[in-house]
């Protein structure tokens, strides 16, 4: 039990060292690319004005806060859905693309249906963009299922089918005929499909997102859903050994997965834009691979990490605007922080930290992503 | 000069004239002692078998002498020389040949493309193999191996692959050939043509360390045996002067019995019906060929055969984990032939799969979780699909007692669990329910002597509460002494049956090399 | 790589220009046609034909790579920053390549040395690259205000060149020649030497390599190196050859089409050309649809090649199969 409490403590450890670390770093780049002026504790005083300007950019008033929770909500969807993936032992590239048609979905039921309630039509407006996702990504899961077409090509390669279709329909079918529109976009939905404010300029989307992470955990971990995947993501010859349909639930996870991306467009579309733009949902791949991996595939991780994402991308501007770097300065604090996630051997270097405990878990060691654990909350 | 702790039957040993020696190599992983101070020497034209149990440390030694893994102390003599050996190029540089377990051939590159590997011959830079495949065609026919020299290495045969080896290690100078349990893939009258090219080989003054944890073979091919138990060189015999069960009591450190005690068999009505059952391979090929068999209640039926004679498929085919083309399977007077794993589960259809780290267990998972691996979705382990932790940790208390699985926590990680303790788990699961028939492929394979009995007792027990074993092993021995009756299979046939009781070695090895047997039983329904 | 293959990719080659030609609207005449489908398949295919080289070697010693994109991102930086510093075009070649091979020695790092996951590893390094050279551009470039030294120019065969229709095909940039002279030379090296048949060895059966004398990490970490000094090329180009400016993310998603092509060829020097041939034509339909008065939608013609990817990977047009050891750390013990 005290050996679960210590692993337990060094997993939440080496994120929160690798966050810290990326920090102190992205702080010497801050330093070096301000001006020079002469004495060090210019310098200093420079870069902690700048990570200041950077938290206040986050957190510093209302509109902030609620700015940082609406970055917030689309990270935490598509980062559980990236989890999700890992769990059933497949990685998703393909967040991008099963969000960018999630959203084409959602606003064509959005804008063209117009004479259902609220309470009929924005849950159809969301479950049509899940299923949307769901399906992009359920394509990738039943390839890789049934002819071992690896996932991770296959989302590659649909991102860009979807990207193709979204520029196709939004400059056909589904654009917005109005004369002043210039760009590759849909109608606004109508208002019955418009997630209502929570508090001004907040969306309810909110709630969805802490329910929806809720329900994920507890499908994960509590229902045999969970067990079968889990142990699918882990060994799918014993699954199919202890009775799993393993196609079923591989097809079923990546199916999820894409769901939950989809319903990031969905919500972004019924909460944020009330419309589908072309290009709106380029970065969501990476940055979700990203947020599930220093996350560690846990669901508590993922709302933290996206948490701490959403406020970067949020405070950047304000650091941008008082101290003239760039807001690119962000992407790289992220890598940073990516980096040294994925190469623990690093931070556990830097910090002498024991090495993980491999010969208890070798399976879990070699494949970190995807290990298992019983503390997935 | 003696060599230390390794005269226990009076032979003194000498190192004299040794062409390679192991002077006290150790070697731990964590915690586990690997090799303890291993002595050990072989000479010119010398046949040497190193004989020890899985898991006893031969291959780790080999490795070592190979430079394959470095280790923690001790030296590595040549030629009476010390010498560090960092990586196996230095090895095959100062003339050590070795073939491993696995071969280390290439699958897509040809014979002469394998053997060239690491010291290519070329002309300008550009790789030129002429000389080389007439070299190879020359060295095949000086010791009587046949080989192509360019077909593909995926397309030979595992016997085939095995001379590849040989020769690999002749052309590159090899003085010394070490041969890592080389007749577990072969039929008794493959391992005899083996056994005829190393005594050439020796007879040409090449040193031969030859591995083995079968009895008979090394009392028929070697000069000198050297036993290892635990890690440790525990003697060293001549083979005049040993015995198979004097052999085989060095080797576990204790008196064997080499016979199970069990009780005359009462079969009752027939249980696992297999017709004309036909299952393709991985690679499409007819593995499995018009098999037909039935178990009967209270009996094991044992299926022996040389590896990759269609066992494998045939028990995954019964299973449910591979698709058959044609035939039928019944257990009872249920059609399964097109049933899920699940079905069968349910039907009272248990399996203790051949690659208990692949397919029987999920190591991340506890030893709790992988209890209910196969009834997880039932009452009253789920409820509603969701699952009831204490349901699952009550049962897992009570089975690793019952099945003396050590440590004795439900909690622990199974991969963190010895191969004998894993086997364990697994059969606690399978035989902790009612079951109708049991289909058992290698469970003894890698597991201490100790896990062994007790496996062998677990399985007799099923047979005495009614169960019909059907028991797939590479073991003789352990056919000979837990099973009823024996099915002899030759590429994906059934070619034979005899009783365990009555059963000679001699006869059943004909059998398992396509020979006709004394009794041919076509299917027994 | 089958000649069937081969003949496929190049027949589909044939059927996109074909069904330009057939589809084409009256006003535009049918030699036009061909030759700007011929000078815009060439000219798309050279980044991608450089990355899929570039991934073929590191994926060939066993190291999977998703991370081409990033390497020829940063390489297009790299390349661009070279350049206008010194004012040298073949400076700037060269800072690519050295950023390339930067970029690729981390990949190895990580994934052979720590034995990260090699998709999480690339992931990282794809990351770090937009990262990086967003921010270098933003706060270097646009900041010193730097401007570029222009473009490397074409080399052109003479009479060839002059040629109608096919004249294109003679007249090329450097780096565009270079492309196609690495396909023939990586095909040589990766078949034909004893160099090659390790790396190949390596990627298959790291063990028997280990076992045949050969330092498996070594080889995979040279393989990977001299994969991203091709993708530096690669990158170059987009800075050097295509536009005398770098923007952000300008590789555009290009690298992760040059795995495509990869695939698609089968893991082969001339099947990844040929993929590169495909795609390019494919994209030259996409681009010249509207000009040509050809009624289908560009969109549906660009998704064309990433469909038939999918269609290859799930075997419906024979199965191909990566090196049997890409994914897998090796462990020595």
């Amino acid at each position: 039990m005290t050996q679960a409490v210590r692993a337990r403590l060094i997993g939440g450890l080496i994120p929160s060292l690798a966050i810290v670390t990326a920090l102190l770093i992205g702080g010497v780049i801050i330093w070096a690319s301000g001006p020079r002026i002469d004495g060090p504790w210019f310098g200093i005083w420079f870069v902690v004005e700048a990570y200041q300007a950077l938290i206040e950019g986050a957190f510093g008033s209302r509109a902030a806060t609620i700015d940082t929770v609406l970055r917030m909500v689309p990270y935490v969807f598509t980062g559980l859905a990236v989890m999700v993936g890992f769990r059933g032992g497949m990685f998703n590239i393909g967040a991008e693309g099963q969000l960018a048609v999630g959203a084409l979905a959602s606003a064509w039921v959005g804008f063209t249906v117009t004479s259902l309630p609220l309470v009929i039509h924005l849950p159809l407006v969301l479950l049509t963009g899940c299923l949307a996702g769901a399906i992009w990504g359920g394509i990738a899961g039943l390839l890789k299922a049934r002819t071992g077409a690896h996932e991770v090509i296959t989302t590659i390669m649909l991102n860009y089918v979807g990207g193709q279709l979204a520029a196709y329909l939004l400059n056909g079918v589904l654009r917005d005929r109005s004369p002043l529109n210039v760009i590759a976009q849909t109608p606004k939905v109508a208002e019955t499909a418009r997630l209502p404010d929570l508090v001004p300029g907040l969306h309810s989307g909110v709630i969805l997102v802490i329910g929806v992470a809720v329900l994920v955990w507890f499908v994960l971990w509590k229902t045999t859903t969970g067990f079968e995947l889990r142990m699918v993501g882990i060994n799918p010859d014993a699954a199919s050994y202890a009775g799993v349909n393993v196609v079923r639930r591989m097809t079923w996870a990546m199916g999820v997965s894409g769901m939950l991306a989809g319903l990031a467009g969905a919500v972004q579309v019924a909460g944020v834009n009330y419309r589908s733009t072309l290009g709106f949902n380029v970065g969501y791949g990476f940055d979700s691979i990203a947020i599930a991996l220093l996350g560690r595939n846990t669901v508590s991780g993922v709302v933290l990490s996206s948490i701490l994402f959403a406020a970067l991308r949020t405070g950047a501007t304000k650091l941008q605007f008082r101290t003239q770097i760039s807001t690119d300065i962000i992407s790289v604090i992220q890598a940073l922080v990516l980096l040294m996630i994925a190469a623990d051997q690093i931070i556990r270097w830097i910090y002498r930290i024991g090495p993980a405990q491999t010969e208890a878990d070798p399976v879990a060691a070699s494949t970190a992503p995807v290990a298992d654990s019983e503390s997935g909350r | 000069m003696t060599v230390g702790g390794g005269s226990v039957l009076g032979i003194p040993p000498s190192s004299e004239g040794y062409v390679l020696e192991a002077r006290g190599l150790t070697k731990r992983y964590g915690s586990v002692i690997a090799n303890k101070e291993v002595q050990f020497g072989v000479r010119r034209g010398e046949i040497v078998a190193l004989l020890g149990e899985n898991g006893a440390g031969k291959t780790t030694l080999m490795n070592m002498l190979f430079g394959m893994t470095a280790p923690d102390a001790g030296s590595v003599l040549i030629d009476g020389g010390p010498v560090r050996l960092q990586s196996p190029r230095d090895a095959l540089a100062l003339g050590i040949g070795m073939v491993h377990q696995h071969f280390m051939l290439v699958p897509p590159f040809t014979v002469a493309e394998n053997i060239a590997l690491g010291v290519e011959p070329s002309r300008r830079g550009i790789l030129d193999l002429s000389d080389l495949e007439a070299q190879i065609t020359a060295l095949g026919r000086r010791f009587g191996i046949d080989i192509d020299p360019r077909a593909l290495v995926k397309d030979l045969s595992v016997g085939q692959q095995q001379r590849v080896e040989i020769i690999k290690a002749l052309y590159r100078g090899a003085r010394v050939l070490i041969l890592d349990e080389p007749t577990a893939v072969l039929t008794p009258q493959e391992a005899d043509d083996l056994f005829k090219v190393l005594r050439g080989l020796a007879h040409e003054g090449t040193g031969i360390v030859f591995i083995s944890h079968k009895l008979r073979e090394v009392l028929d091919v070697a000069h000198r045996i050297v036993v290892m138990r635990r890690g440790a060189v525990a003697g060293e015999v001549l083979p005049r002067d040993a015995t198979p069960e004097s052999l085989a009591s060095l080797m576990v450190g204790r008196d064997v019995l080499l016979r199970v005690e069990k009780a005359p068999s009462v079969p009752g009505n027939p249980v696992i019906v297999v017709r004309e059952l036909v299952v393709n391979d991985d690679r499409r090929v007819r593995a499995v060929d018009g098999v037909s068999l039935s178990v009967r209640t209270g009996e094991i039926v044992g299926v022996a055969g040389v590896q990759g004679n269609g066992q494998t498929e045939l028990v995954e085919a019964i299973t449910g984990l591979r698709a058959t083309q044609s035939g039928s399977l019944h257990l009872g007077e249920r059609d399964l032939t097109r049933a899920t794993v699940r079905e069968r589960t349910d039907a009272g259809l248990a399996h203790i799969p051949e690659d208990r780290q692949r397919h029987g267990l999920v190591l991340p998972f506890t030893v709790a979780q992988n209890m209910i691996l196969n009834r997880y979705y039932r009452l009253p382990f789920s409820r509603w699909m969701v699952m009831q932790a204490k349901a699952m940790r009550d049962q897992a208390r009570d089975l690793v007692g019952r099945f003396d699985v050590r440590p004795a926590n439900p909690e622990a990680r199974v991969g963190s669990l010895s191969g004998g303790n894993k086997q364990k788990v697994i059969i606690a699961r399978e035989l902790s329910r009612d079951v109708r028939a049991l289909v058992a492929s290698q469970p003894t394979r890698g597991v201490d002597v100790g896990s062994v009995v007790f496996i062998h007792g677990a399985l007799i027990a099923a047979r005495d509460a009614g169960a019909a074993v059907l028991l797939v092993s590479a073991e003789l021995d352990e056919l000979l002494a837990v099973s009823d009756r024996i099915l002899v299979m030759f590429r994906g046939r059934i070619v034979g049956e005899v009783e365990a009781a009555t059963a000679t070695r001699e006869e059943i090895g004909l059998l398992m090399a396509g020979g006709v047997g004394r009794v041919i039983v076509p299917a027994t329904n | 790589m089958t000649r069937g293959r081969f003949a496929f990719i190049i027949g589909c080659i044939g059927l996109l220009i074909g069904g330009a030609e057939v589809l084409r609207s009256p006003d535009v005449s049918a030699s036009i046609v061909a030759a700007s489908m011929l000078a815009t398949m060439l000219r798309f295919a050279t980044p991608l034909t450089l990355g899929a080289l570039a991934g073929l070697l590191c994926e060939r010693s066993g190291v999977a790579n998703i991370a081409i994109e990033g390497m020829m991102l940063s390489a297009a930086f790299g390349a661009f920053l070279g350049a206008a510093v010194t004012k040298s075009l073949l400076i700037g070649v060269l800072a690519g390549m050295a950023v390339g091979v930067a970029m690729a020695t981390l990949h190895a790092w990580l994934s052979v040395s720590l034995r990260v996951d090699q998709i999480v590893s690339g992931t990282v390094i794809n990351i770090m690259a937009a990262g990086i050279t967003g921010f270098l551009s933003t706060e270097v470039v646009r900041r010193q205000a730097l401007v570029g030294a222009g473009l490397l120019p074409a080399l052109r065969i003479p009479v060839l060149a002059d040629l109608p229709v096919v004249g294109p095909v003679f007249q090329q940039q450097p780096i565009a020649w270079m492309a196609l002279l690495l396909v023939p030379l990586t095909h040589l090296v990766i078949f034909h030497t004893p160099w090659g048949l390790r790396l190949r060895s390596v990627g298959e059966l790291p063990r028997a390599a280990h076992a045949a004398g050969i330092s498996v990490i070594r080889t995979r970490y040279t393989a990977v190196m001299i994969g991203g000094a091709i993708a530096g090329i690669g990158g170059a180009y987009f800075t050097l050859e295509s536009v005398p400016a770098f923007e952000p993310l300008m590789t555009n998603g290009r690298g992760f089409i040059a795995l495509a092509a990869l695939i698609f060829g089968g893991w082969t020097p001339a099947g990844a050309w040929a993929a590169s041939l495909l795609f390019g034509a494919a994209n030259a339909l996409h681009i010249n649809a509207q000009q040509f008065g050809i009624p289908v939608p560009a969109q549906i013609v660009g998704m064309f090649p990433y469909l038939l990817t999918i269609v290859i990977l799930a075997g419906v047009i024979g199965r191909v199969s990566p090196p049997a050891a890409v994914g897998t750390p090796y462990e020595a013990d």
